[in-house]
C-alpha cells in the first residue's frame, strides 16, 4: 500500500504515488550536507554533487519523474519535450540553496511538483524551504516532503506549506495523518494560513 | 496577568491530547528514543540522573496565586514536594514519572499553564524584568509584548527544529535588568524622538560554552514589526546555522561567522519581504492583550507609614531584612518585596510545596493575587503596602522565606549541576551551600554589601556564571571535579564577560577562594565601591595573586 499522504483542499488522504524519484549516483566522497557547511559552500563554491555524478545520473525514459536539484539544471535542455508535457519535477535537499533553482527555472509553476528531502527528522531547514517556496516564490503545484518524513512533524510540515507527504517506508501513513490536525486554532500566521489567530478571530478581552 | 481566551485554552489542551498520544507511542515502541527525544524536549522533559525532570513555562515569570498553588500541589502528587525555580523564571520537577507527564499537563492546563518549548531546539520561554509594570524606571510595560511574542513563537512552524535552543528576551526599563544582551535576540523597548514605541534590537548574545554579549542589529524598530523582524532573524538562522556540531549551533555562531554587518544584511533582505506581512501586530491586538497588564487598583497612600518606620527602628531582624528585600515602587505607598528562596544551607532557587502555598496566600492577601519569578530565583511580591510589610515579612519568616540576604554574597544562582542533571561535569548545590555556610554572618555579608555569585555544573552556563561578579564552573578533568572561577562578569546595561583568574580549584578548596576574593576586595575597595566596581578598577591581578600565593608556595616547597 501506498505511504503517501496527499493533501486536497485542505483534506488528506492516502494516495498512490504516480512520481518516479530519481536519485543520485553514489558519490565516494561524503558530502557535507549540514548547515554552517553551506555558508563555507558560497564562500568556497565547493559542490555536494560531482559532475561525474550527475552526468551517471539515470533519466528514466518514460512516466513522471522527480529529479534532483543539480542533474535538473545541468541537464534541463534535453529535457524540455517531458517539462511541458508535465512529466518532470525536481527534487532539493535541505542544504541545497534554493535560489539556484529560481536562477533557472524563473517559471516555478511550470514544475507540477517540487519534493524536499530531508535526510534527518530533525532538521528543520525543511520548514524554511517550504515557506520560502509557497510565501516568496509563488509555488503554487504539489510541494512534497520526503525522506525521513515522520508523523510528530506533519503539522509543521502542512503549515510550512507542503502538500503531500511521503511517510517513511516503515511507518503507518494512515495513523501518521491523524497528527495533521494537532491543532485546530494555531496562533501564528504561516504558509498555509497567512493570517495570524488575531486577525481570524475577533478575541475578546 | 494574561488570562487565556478559548483559542489560548484550546492549544494547551490539544497540547495534552498530542502528548499523551506521544507518551503512549514512545510506551509502546512505536517511537524510537531517537524519535521521542525532540518531542519530550521540546515539552521539558529531560531524562536525568535519577528520574525525568520536567520544566514548566511561567510565561515572563509571572503567576497567579491559583498557579503557584496548583504547582505546589503537583509537586506534592508527582514528586517529591518541592520544585526549583530556574534562572530562566520557569519551574522544574526533579524527579516526575515519564508515564505521568500527560497528566501533569493536564492538571497544569487547568489553570492556564503548560511546559511548551521550555526545551529542545525552539524558541524558549520568552524572559523579561521581574519588576515589570512596577519599577520606577520603567519606560514600557514589555509585558504585553512578551505575551505577543509568546504566542507567536508558540509552535511557529517554520522555527520547530531550529540548529540549537533560542531565547529571546524584552525589557521596558533604563537599567536593564532582563539581562538582553545575553539572549540570541534581546529586545529593549524605548520611547524615540517622536514618542512612539521602538524597539533597539540585540542578536547573537548567549552564555554557554562561548559567552558573547549581543551586538545591535537594529537601533530603531517600530513596535508593530517585532515578529517579522524576529521571523526575518530566525529564519535567516534556521537556514544557515550549523548543524553539524551542537556546541557551534547557537546564532551567536553564525553572527560571528558572517560579521554582524553580513548577518544584518541577510536580515534585512529577508525582512523587506516580510514586513507589513500579516504577523504584522496591529493597534487592537496591542491593546486586547496590554488589557491585561493594567496597573492594579491601587489606593492612594502616602509615600510614608509611621507603623513600619516604628518596626524598622525597634526590630533589628526586620529591620536587616527590610534593607535587602524591599524594592522601590512606582506608585507612592507600595513596594515590590523579594522572598528569598536562598537560606543558607538549602539548595538556591527550591521551594516546598508547603512553602509555595504560603505565597500563594500572601500574594492573594497582600500583592492582588499575583507574583513573579526572578531570574535570581527568588520569589517576588510586586505590589504590596507599605503598612502590609511587617505582617508579610513575619509569615515569611516563619516558612523560612525572609532571609535577609537579597543581593548580597549569600544570595547564590545556582544551577541544579552534579546532583539532578546529566549533563552536568560537576555538582553545582554543594558549593553553593558551603560558600553560604562560610559567609554565614550577617552583618559581614552586609559589609561585603552587593555582589552576584553564579555556579553553573557545566559549559550550558544555566547558572550564568559568565555575567557573574564571581562566576563558578564545574568543569571535568580526568573524571573528577574542578571548578573554574572568573571574576568581573556583570549583567545589566554595563553587562560584562567575567575572565578566568587561573587554574581550577577542588570543591574543598572553594568557600577558601571565595574568601580570598572577597578579603582583596574588603582591602582594596574605596568608598561606595562594589566588589565589581574594585574588580573593574584593579583589574584580576591582585585577585588572582592572593588566591593562588599558597597555592604556588605549595608548589615551590614541593620543588624544593
Ligand atoms: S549548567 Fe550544565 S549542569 Fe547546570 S543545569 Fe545546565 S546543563 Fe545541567
Amino acid at each position: 500500500m501506498s505511504n503517501l499522504i496527499q493533501l486536497t483542499n485542505g483534506k488528506a488522504h492516502i494516495s498512490d504515488d504516480d512520481w518516479q524519484l530519481v536519485k543520485l549516483p553514489a558519490s565516494q566522497v561524503e558530502a557535507r550536507k549540514q548547515a554552517g557547511k553551506i555558508v563555507l559552500f558560497k564562500l568556497t563554491g565547493e559542490k555536494t554533487v560531482s559532475d561525474e555524478q550527475i552526468a551517471n545520473t539515470v533519466i528514466p525514459a518514460h512516466g513522471k519523474i522527480i529529479l534532483p536539484l543539480t542533474v535538473f539544471i545541468a541537464r534541463k535542455a534535453e529535457l524540455q519535450t517531458r517539462l511541458s508535457k508535465n512529466e518532470l519535477g525536481v527534487w532539493l535537499d535541505t542544504h541545497e540553496v534554493l535560489h539556484t533553482l529560481i536562477e533557472n527555472q524563473a517559471d516555478l509553476n511550470a514544475l507540477p511538483i517540487i519534493a524536499v528531502h530531508v535526510e534527518r527528522f530533525a532538521d528543520g531547514r525543511i520548514f524554511s524551504l517550504g515557506t520560502l517556496l509557497r510565501t516568496r516564490y509563488g509555488f503554487k503545484n504539489d510541494l512534497r516532503a520526503i525522506g525521513d518524513v515522520l508523523r510528530d512533524q506533519l503539522f509543521f510540515l502542512k503549515r510550512s506549506g507542503f502538500s503531500s507527504f511521503a511517510i517513511r517506508a516503515d511507518r503507518n501513513a494512515t495513523q501518521a495523518m491523524i497528527s495533521l490536525n494537532d491543532f485546530s486554532t494555531p496562533y501564528q500566521g504561516a504558509a498555509d494560513e497567512a493570517q495570524p489567530a488575531f486577525r481570524r478571530y475577533h478575541r475578546a478581552v | 496577568m494574561y488570562k487565556y481566551d478559548e483559542i489560548d485554552q484550546t492549544i494547551v489542551d490539544e497540547r495534552v491530547a498530542q502528548y499523551r498520544d506521544q507518551t503512549r507511542r514512545y510506551l509502546a515502541g512505536e517511537l524510537s528514543e531517537d524519535e521521542f527525544r525532540p518531542l519530550r524536549l521540546q515539552n521539558g522533559l529531560y531524562i536525568q540522573r535519577h528520574a525525568p525532570m520536567l520544566r514548566i513555562a511561567v510565561p515572563y515569570g509571572l503567576l497567579s496565586s491559583q498557579q503557584l498553588r496548583k504547582l505546589g500541589d503537583i509537586a506534592n502528587q508527582y514528586d517529591k514536594a518541592y520544585g526549583h525555580f530556574t534562572t530562566r523564571q520557569n519551574m522544574q520537577l526533579n524527579w516526575p514519572k515519564l508515564e505521568n507527564v500527560p497528566d501533569i499537563l493536564a492538571e497544569l492546563a487547568t489553570v492556564q499553564m503548560h511546559a511548551i518549548q521550555t526545551s529542545g531546539n525552539c524558541i524558549r520561554n520568552i524572559t523579561t524584568d521581574q519588576f515589570a509594570g512596577v519599577a520606577p524606571d520603567e519606560v514600557i510595560d514589555p509585558r504585553a509584548m512578551a505575551e505577543i511574542i509568546r504566542q507567536w513563537s508558540t509552535f511557529h512552524p517554520e522555527f520547530a527544529l531550529l540548529p540549537r535552543k533560542f531565547k529571546i528576551a524584552v525589557s521596558g526599563t533604563k537599567n536593564d535588568r532582563a539581562v538582553v544582551q545575553a539572549h540570541d535576540i534581546g529586545m529593549e523597548f524605548y520611547l524615540d524622538s517622536n514618542q512612539q514605541v521602538a524597539i533597539k534590537v540585540w542578536v547573537g548574545g548567549g552564555l554557554g560554552r562561548t559567552p558573547i554579549l549581543g551586538s545591535v542589529i537594529r537601533e530603531h524598530l517600530e513596535w508593530q514589526h517585532a515578529l517579522t523582524y524576529c521571523e526575518a532573524i530566525v529564519r535567516v538562522y534556521n537556514l544557515h546555522g550549523r548543524r553539524d556540531n551542537a556546541y557551534k549551533a547557537r546564532i551567536k555562531i553564525l553572527v560571528k561567522a558572517l560579521g554582524i554587518d553580513e548577518f544584518k544584511r541577510q536580515v534585512e533582505a529577508e525582512w523587506s519581504h516580510l514586513k507589513d506581512a500579516p504577523n504584522t501586530i496591529t493597534e487592537a491586538e496591542l491593546a486586547r492583550v496590554a488589557t491585561h497588564f493594567e496597573p492594579m487598583p491601587y489606593e492612594t497612600l502616602p509615600a510614608h507609614d509611621a507603623s513600619f518606620d516604628a518596626a524598622i527602628v525597634s526590630n533589628v531582624a526586620f529591620a536587616a531584612w527590610a534593607k535587602r528585600s524591599l524594592h522601590a515602587h512606582k506608585v507612592a505607598g507600595y513596594r515590590a518585596v523579594t522572598l528569598s528562596l536562598k537560606p543558607h544551607g538549602q539548595a538556591p532557587g527550591d521551594a516546598t510545596s508547603l512553602q509555595m502555598q504560603v505565597v500563594a496566600d500572601l500574594a492573594e492577601q497582600y500583592s492582588f493575587g499575583e507574583l513573579r519569578v526572578s531570574h535570581e530565583q527568588n520569589l517576588i511580591l510586586a505590589d504590596v503596602k507599605i503598612s502590609d510589610l511587617f505582617a508579610v515579612w513575619q509569615k515569611a519568616r516563619a516558612h523560612g522565606l525572609a532571609s535577609p540576604n537579597v543581593g548580597l554574597l549569600s544570595d547564590i544562582i545556582c544551577c541544579p549541576g552534579g546532583d539532578f542533571c546529566s549533563l552536568a561535569n560537576a555538582k553545582s548545590i554543594p558549593i553553593a551551600i558551603a560558600i553560604q555556610m562560610q559567609f554565614d554572618n550577617l552583618d559581614y555579608l552586609h559589609d561585603i554589601g552587593d555582589i552576584e555569585l553564579n555556579i553553573s555544573g557545566c559549559m550550558n552556563a544555566c547558572g550564568h556564571h559568565h555575567v557573574g561578579h564571581i562566576g563558578i564552573l564545574g568543569i571535568d578533568k580526568d573524571g573528577s571535579e574542578w571548578y573554574q572561577v572568573t571574576i568581573g562578569g556583570s549583567q545589566g546595561n554595563d553587562a560584562s564577560i567575567g575572565s578566568v583568574i587561573g587554574p581550577a580549584f577542588s570543591a574543598d578548596e572553594m568557600p577558601n577562594v571565595v574568601q580570598k576574593l572577597i578579603d582583596v576586595y574588603l582591602q582594596e575597595r574605596n568608598a561606595e565601591e562594589r566588589f565589581i566596581d574594585t574588580v573593574r578598577r584593579l583589574g584580576i591581578t591582585p585577585f588572582k595573586a592572593h588566591v593562588y600565593a599558597d597555592k604556588a608556595l605549595a608548589k615551590n616547597e614541593v620543588a624544593a
